[in-house]
């Protein structure tokens, strides 16, 4: 398959499936009248239905997704390191934490956009403390200890907000909400969080030429006029963006970004400027068909979203393990 | 004109001066071998050249922006990588990179500098594989041609012929000949003295971070400095095959 027929396909893919994600619901609407109502046309009920409830739905699943497989892709491309995830910067465990923080202290409850602001703010925390790290002279593994470190920092905080809960239904609902999902969104998060996708997305698009020369090494790529340090900033920032505003609205939804990248990589010939593109796409149908799943699978129990990506992900990348075993590559 | 030129030039690898006091030029029509044991400072130097480590003194190429760098030298470096499995064809086109506008596609210009490099190599029929499925050999010569195809001035090589079969060893040199011959210049690393005194029109001998010597190889590899530096003693004879140099055994 051609570079440009992968694309198309996967396009087709994100757009079949968001036009399935605006039809799916518990309120079981027909689709002509539903579309209808997506311009205004129909009832009040329905209208409010389409443009409030499942339009932003649909949104931030294509738009979380594509988020996640670029920055996924990107990172791999900057670390050199197919294992390599968006979550790995400690930037997404912040943003829980901030998010957390949220519902723990009743701020989320008095007001509702307190929840991803706050894990906006735990992210951008975050992606300074990292950005502070990730100088020019720390190379690709002052990268991933400097990650590992905040993680474990976010992770240990995280454990001492839910440890010190008020009460066990305060600590569930942290919980509930750590393990992702899209239900009951609404156009303010999108509004939230579609400014620093777009952002993270024009970062990350800018690294794929960078991206493109490291993939011979650090020496190689400085000697192609790439600058590593200004690289790896430029990754950092364009993924910590990205992963702030997908935690801040979706809780963690983790293996998208792990797995897209090397389902599309040798499709798409394993250039990382060729890989960027598709995974974007790829992290959208593949979010976009998650969330269906949620509803699908068990409408009335409120299925999570994080919860689904990686049942469905790690035999994925099992799969791949097994494949690359047989092919002898290492 | 030189290409390249190192002025009383100190390489740091951290706090340690790796390089002291280098001076050297590289001018058009030349391939320079930079010989020198284990630890000598050889890749220090090439790196310290470019800017690539930390540096005191005057590296003409250290100072010039990176991008505009990339057009006057490329540079192979000894560690071979390929992180990707990109297809032969499209990681010698990386070497492109320096000469188009960013989100350019191939121009006619870059498509012809891969093809040559390729051609230079001996891989053109592979062009379409996977470099990754590759052996060891052929991704070097692959890493080489990437090399080639940024069509620079000067190339800095970091022991480029390092386990490859005689053949390719043989080619590489020849092509480093050639690119000399059209006015560009080398600058090539090497363990093997026998091709370094073969092809290179000048050595450069360093030892404990030092240069010791820079000549012509019959000036350079001398019984004293082979057995200082290098510990060993070699045959060494002008014969009409031109010059031939063997190593022969380890000295106290």
């Amino acid at each position: 398959m051609s570079y440009g027929a992968l694309l198309a396909a996967l396009a087709l893919a994100v757009a079949a499936l968001f036009a399935a994600s605006l039809l799916v619901g518990p309120a079981g609407l027909p689709p002509g009248a539903s579309l209808r109502a997506l311009f205004g046309a129909e009832g009040r009920a329905l209208v409010l239905v389409m443009q409030e409830i499942r339009l932003p739905r649909a949104i931030l699943a294509a738009a979380i997704g594509a988020g996640l497989g670029l920055a996924g892709a990107a990172m791999q491309g900057v670390l050199r390191n197919p294992l390599a995830e968006p979550g790995l910067l400690g930037v997404s465990s912040a943003a829980a934490l901030g998010a957390v923080l949220a519902l723990q202290t009743g701020l989320a409850a008095a007001f509702a956009p307190a929840l991803p602001l706050a894990a906006l703010t735990g992210a951008a925390l975050a992606a300074v403390l990292m950005l502070g790290l990730a100088g020019p002279r720390s190379g690709a593994l002052g990268l991933i200890l400097a990650g590992v470190a905040l993680s474990a920092l976010g992770g240990a905080l995280l454990s001492l907000a839910l440890n010190l809960s008020p009460n066990p239904f305060a600590a569930a609902e942290a919980v509930f909400w750590m393990m992702g999902s899209l239900r009951d969104r609404s156009m303010l998060h999108v509004v939230l969080a579609l400014p620093f996708l777009a952002a993270g997305a024009v970062l990350l698009a800018a690294a794929a030429r960078g991206l493109d020369a490291l993939t011979l090494g650090e020496d190689a790529a400085a000697g192609m006029g790439v600058r590593p340090g200004r690289l790896r900033l430029l990754v950092v920032a364009g993924t910590a963006a990205t992963v702030g505003a997908a935690t801040a609205v979706a809780g963690a939804v983790g293996f998208v970004g792990l797995v897209v990248p090397h389902l599309v990589r040798r499709a798409a010939g394993g250039l990382p400027s060729r890989v960027l593109p598709a995974a974007a796409l790829g992290g959208a149908a593949m979010l976009l068909a998650a969330d269906l799943a949620t509803r699908l699978i068990a409408p009335d129990r409120d299925l999570k979203l994080g919860v689904l990506t990686a049942l469905v992900g790690a035999p994925f990348f099992l799969h791949l393990v097994l494949r690359l075993r047989r092919e002898g590559a290492g | 004109m030189s290409l390249m030129s190192l002025a009383d030039l100190t390489v740091f690898r951290g706090r340690r001066a790796v390089v002291t006091g280098a001076t050297l030029a590289v001018a058009p029509g030349e391939v320079v071998g930079l010989v020198g044991p284990n630890g000598a400072g050889k890749t220090s130097l090439l790196r310290g050249a470019l800017g690539l480590l930390p540096v005191r003194g005057r590296a003409s190429l250290a100072a010039l922006p990176p991008a505009v760098r990339a057009r006057a030298a490329a540079f192979l470096p000894q560690t071979r990588e390929i992180a990707w499995p990109v297809t032969v064809e499209d990681l010698v086109a990386l070497g492109r990179l320096p000469h188009r506008a960013p989100g350019a596609g191939l121009a006619a210009a870059d498509r012809a500098a891969v093809a040559a490099a390729l051609a230079a190599v001996g891989l053109a029929p592979l062009a379409r594989c996977r470099a990754t499925e590759l052996s060891g050999g052929e991704q070097a010569r692959a890493l080489l041609a990437r090399a080639l195809a940024q069509e620079t001035p000067l190339l800095l090589a970091d022991e480029p012929v390092a386990g490859l079969d005689p053949a390719a060893q043989l080619a590489a040199m020849a092509t480093f000949r050639a690119l000399a011959g059209r006015g560009r210049a080398v600058l090539v690393s090497l363990h093997d003295l026998g091709l370094a005194v073969r092809h290179c029109t000048r050595l450069v001998l360093m030892a404990g971070g030092r240069i010791l010597a820079d000549g012509p190889p019959a000036a350079v590899l001398t019984p004293a400095a082979l057995a200082e530096v290098f510990g060993v003693r070699a045959y060494f004879a002008q014969t009409p095959e031109g010059p031939v140099f063997q190593p022969l055994e380890v000295v106290a």
